[in-house]
């Protein structure tokens, strides 16, 4: 039975699955509940300075996006930090934290950016005997606004600042979680290692609007007859979510810098994949909300099976094993030809493929007066859609031709070398072959 | 004393009134909303979906699912009756598992078709509801047409002229429009007068006049209407019945299984219809599964279904035999009539087994019976009409028939099969024909 004990930046967990800094996370209530139904580690809801604490709003704080059957793909959020005081939050954390001691418990902080304020809470807050710390400057609503959340993370010097604050203020372990609103994720992930931090989490929220209403002719979650842009997660930015966490993991200078990886995670795939790109234990929010916290028992169990299925004994053997395989597009090999191929016994003549390919790509896909459907190889430029538009799981797949197969698109045989965009004669800056 | 399902005799009330409210209540009641997403977000939106291609009326089922699901069932409704004006009725009455929903690729895939049949119910009802109709009549062509006979075909071709602007003259012998719809099928499949209010909201198109109580020989000639008209179109149903032609026939109790549907459908109060205890149908067709699953729920004790051939052979559909045998119907197969028995009124009835060639077998079976309900087909009744084939009147592609200015679709007219769903693209495809030809 493969080991799923977790040790993320010297954070023990029993398994690599925390719940996110949200709303599932904000109260003693729901932690206890989260950690009894088995999830490894919570990131406390985010903690502001003393004082009071901030308001939300009081209508509609979520929006979201629909798949068939009213699956829910994508969620929105509109609400702020933890809306209770500091103490009470305190109090709570550090009687979990004495009743879970072998459970992770993060605390999440976002203070205005001055060194004061960061170096006054952290020590106050470790008093509660917490994990490690989580600068949130990811939030990309409301506390923005006020000169937090992503409007520091959107500034690369901000965060090597305040992370460098944050180091000299505590001896655990600071995690930056960084913000997707950014053209390009390596500036704030590399400005948070020199900040010294231990590790990025990423990502937080996407800037959206989910829906309008078109008889207020208001954006949703509307209050009042208004509404904002929120924060999108759930399985919709999985993608987006994946290609950040690829981008540092594979990125020489921040090769080494742990990442836990947030985004959409909705089953224990969801999770090896996050894994597999880098991410050395994952945060999940959104699935949770969605179905409540028992679904961390299917992703212990499935990741469990597949290591075991794999040999993998540990989360740390595979951990960040397809980050090699990342590449640029001009490293791909172009001299590897594939070929759709539909699977008649599994094929329902739906004519989805056909339909798509002959509006929307190469015309590849020839029918038959009596449904069946069947690729044209001197056609099929193997662009994947049919295999995408196909309600039956694997009844299209993609078959590589072998060297010395005829490519019949190009009435060419297909060549065993590996041949890519910066070798090619198309290429006006091509290298010369040797 | 009350009756109750022991009481001998053809006795009406064997049922409280409560039970029989029940047992006729909606078959399939309408998918409320939410279902009706789920249903239709079922729907793979097929690349010319064969779904399609097996709707004798060809409703774009592909789009109006989706228009369900995108949250427009009056646009899906209105994607259903442009291709098909009764697609309300014929919501609730075609054998979709043999039609549209045999062929849905989920149901190969996976057994489980989309439910194309109870969702375009859905989408109907959700129109037919709001009392609007949504198609204009175009300007008036001051061309006149009679069309004989109110039912699914008739009813279609009328609605699809008059939208063309010609003025429709549309007979029927009965008191009431609607033909089979209305007179012809299981209450529990139209509820709620459903037949009659889809006929007012069809006659919301204008331009069409209903003339009850005239039939052809009976108040109508045809050569009377093609003088008067400048086009004719006969959907005149089959109005006779095949007797048996056994001995006994004629002793009481022995009825035509149209007739009791009909009244059945047309009766007040269901308590006051008189039922046997032991019912025998004779049949294999709807006709003949409609009486026998209404006879048992009338509170008939014991109802049989005989049929001279095999299952496999039988006109209903196997979700009709199956739903049937549900109600406590059993169903006798490879058994041919040989004579009614009993001294005035049927006692029992004797049947000769056959093999699926009709070979006596020379072995007989007798069944109590102190009623007998003949569904062994329907004939074309009328004399003076145009050429006939196989017994119905000879039509084609486009329901011309041998006379000119006469055409004809529906059960009385050949191609296709005796399905609502046929006749109204029929009348349709006519429709369109006689004005093509007006037109021109």
């Amino acid at each position: 039975m493969a080991n799923l004990q977790s040790d993320f930046v010297g954070i023990k967990s029993p398994n690599p699955f925390w719940l996110a800094s949200a709303p599932p996370t904000d109260k003693e209530y729901n932690v206890r509940r989260a950690f009894e139904a088995g999830w490894g580690g919570v990131v406390w809801k985010t903690l502001g300075a003393e004082g009071p604490p901030v308001v939300n709003v009081n209508g509609p704080r979520y929006g979201a996006i629909h798949g068939a059957d009213r699956r829910l793909l994508g969620l929105n959020n509109i609400e702020l930090i933890t809306d209770r005081p500091l103490e009470v939050n305190l109090e709570e954390m550090a009687r979990v934290k004495r009743d879970y001691p072998d459970h992770a418990v993060i605390a999440s902080v976002m203070v205005p950016c001055e060194e004061d304020e960061w170096k006054r809470i952290l020590p106050m807050i470790a008093e509660t005997g917490c994990d490690g710390f989580e600068l949130n400057f990811g939030c990309p609503h409301g506390m923005a606004e006020r000169g937090m959340g992503s409007a520091v993370g959107q500034v690369p010097e901000y965060i090597e600042m305040v992370a460098r604050w944050c180091k000299e203020a505590t001896d655990l372990p600071v995690i930056v979680k960084l913000t997707p609103n950014i053209t390009n994720i390596l500036h704030p992930a590399e400005a948070a290692l020199r900040g010294g931090a231990d590790a990025v989490s990423l990502i937080n929220t996407i800037n959206s609007i989910t829906t309008v209403n078109l008889d207020a002719m208001s954006p949703e979650p509307m209050i009042d007859g208004k509404g904002t842009h929120g924060g999108y997660c759930g399985p919709a930015v999985k993608p987006i979510a994946l290609n950040m966490v690829a981008e540092i993991a594979r990125n020489p200078e921040t090769a080494r810098l742990p990442i836990s990886g947030i985004g959409g995670i909705t089953t224990w795939r969801d999770a090896a994949e996050f894994m597999a790109l880098g991410a050395g234990n994952v945060q999940v929010c959104t699935a949770a909300m969605t179905y409540g916290f028992k679904i961390v028992q299917e992703m212990i169990s499935g990741l469990s099976q597949w290591m075991d299925e794999k040999g993998y004994e540990s989360t740390a053997d595979f951990v960040g094993m397809a980050t090699p395989n990342v590449t640029d597009w001009q490293y791909l090999n172009l001299n590897h030809i594939t070929k759709a191929e539909i699977n008649q016994d599994d094929c329902i003549s739906c004519g989805r493929c056909y339909a798509a390919c002959e509006d929307t790509s190469h015309q590849a896909i020839a029918m038959s007066e009596d449904r069946v459907f069947t690729v044209k190889d001197d056609e099929c430029v193997a662009c994947n859609l049919c295999v995408n538009v196909c309600p039956v799981e694997g009844c299209i797949t993609m078959r590589t031709l072998e060297p010395g197969d005829m490519d019949e698109r190009t009435d060419t045989p297909v060549v065993a070398d590996y041949g890519n965009w910066t070798q090619h004669p198309n290429n006006p800056m091509a290298k010369a072959a040797e | 004393m009350s009756n109750t399902p022991f009481s001998e005799g053809i006795q009406s009330g064997r049922l409280k009134p409560a039970e029989l409210a029940e047992n006729f209540g909606d078959l399939h009641p309408r998918l409320d909303d939410h279902e009706a997403l789920v249903a239709a977000d079922r729907c793979y939106f097929c690349h010319d979906a064969p779904c399609m291609t097996a709707c004798p009326t060809d409703i774009d089922i592909p789009l109006f699912i989706r228009q369900i699901s995108t949250g427009t069932p009056e646009a899906a409704a209105k994607t259903i009756f442009s291709q098909n004006i009764l697609g309300g009725m014929c919501a609730r009455v075609c054998p979709t598992e043999t039609l549209c929903e045999e062929v849905c690729v989920r149901e190969v895939a996976e057994g489980k078709p989309v439910e194309i049949g109870r969702l375009q119910r859905f989408a109907t009802d959700v129109l037919v509801e709001t009392g609007e109709h949504p198609f204009e009549r175009a300007e008036a062509t001051g061309k006149k047409i009679a069309v004989v006979g109110a039912g699914p075909a008739g009813l279609s071709a009328a609605h699809r002229l008059a939208g063309y602007g010609h003025d429709v003259t549309v007979y029927d012998a009965r008191a009431k429009a609607g033909g089979l719809n209305e007179f012809g099928i299981a209450a529990y499949k139209s509820v709620d007068r459903f037949a009659e209010r889809e006929v007012e909201w069809l006659l919301k198109i204008g331009g069409i006049t209903v003339e009850t109580g005239k039939a052809l020989g009976d108040g109508l000639s045809l050569e009377a209407l093609q003088g008067e008209f400048d086009a004719v179109f006969l959907g005149i149903g089959l109005g006779g019945v095949n007797a048996l032609g056994v001995d006994g026939e004629d002793k009481g109790g022995v009825d035509d299984a149209v007739d009791f549907i009909a009244d059945l459908r047309q009766a007040k109060e269901l308590g006051t219809l008189p039922i046997g205890r032991d019912v025998v149908v004779i049949g294999g067709g709807m006709t003949a599964v409609d009486a026998a699953v209404q006879a048992k729920l009338l509170g008939a004790l014991n109802v049989s279904l005989v049929y001279r051939r095999g299952k496999d052979r039988m006109n209903a559909s196997e979700f009709e035999q199956d739903l049937a045998a549900s109600k406590g119907v059993r169903i006798i197969t490879n058994a041919s009539p040989k004579a009614v028995i009993g001294n005035g009124s049927v006692r029992e009835i004797e049947f000769g087994y056959t093999d699926d060639n009709l070979n006596p077998t020379g072995q007989t079976v007798r069944l109590p019976a102190d009623q007998v309900f003949k569904a062994i087909g329907q004939t074309l009744e009328g004399a003076g009409l145009p050429d006939l084939e196989r017994g119905k009147i000879a039509v084609d592609g486009t329901g011309r028939t041998s006379v000119e200015g006469i055409w004809a679709g529906g059960d009385c007219a050949t191609g296709g099969d005796d399905l609502t769903v046929t006749a109204v693209a029929e009348g349709r495809d006519a429709a369109e024909d006689i004005n093509a030809q007006l037109s021109a």
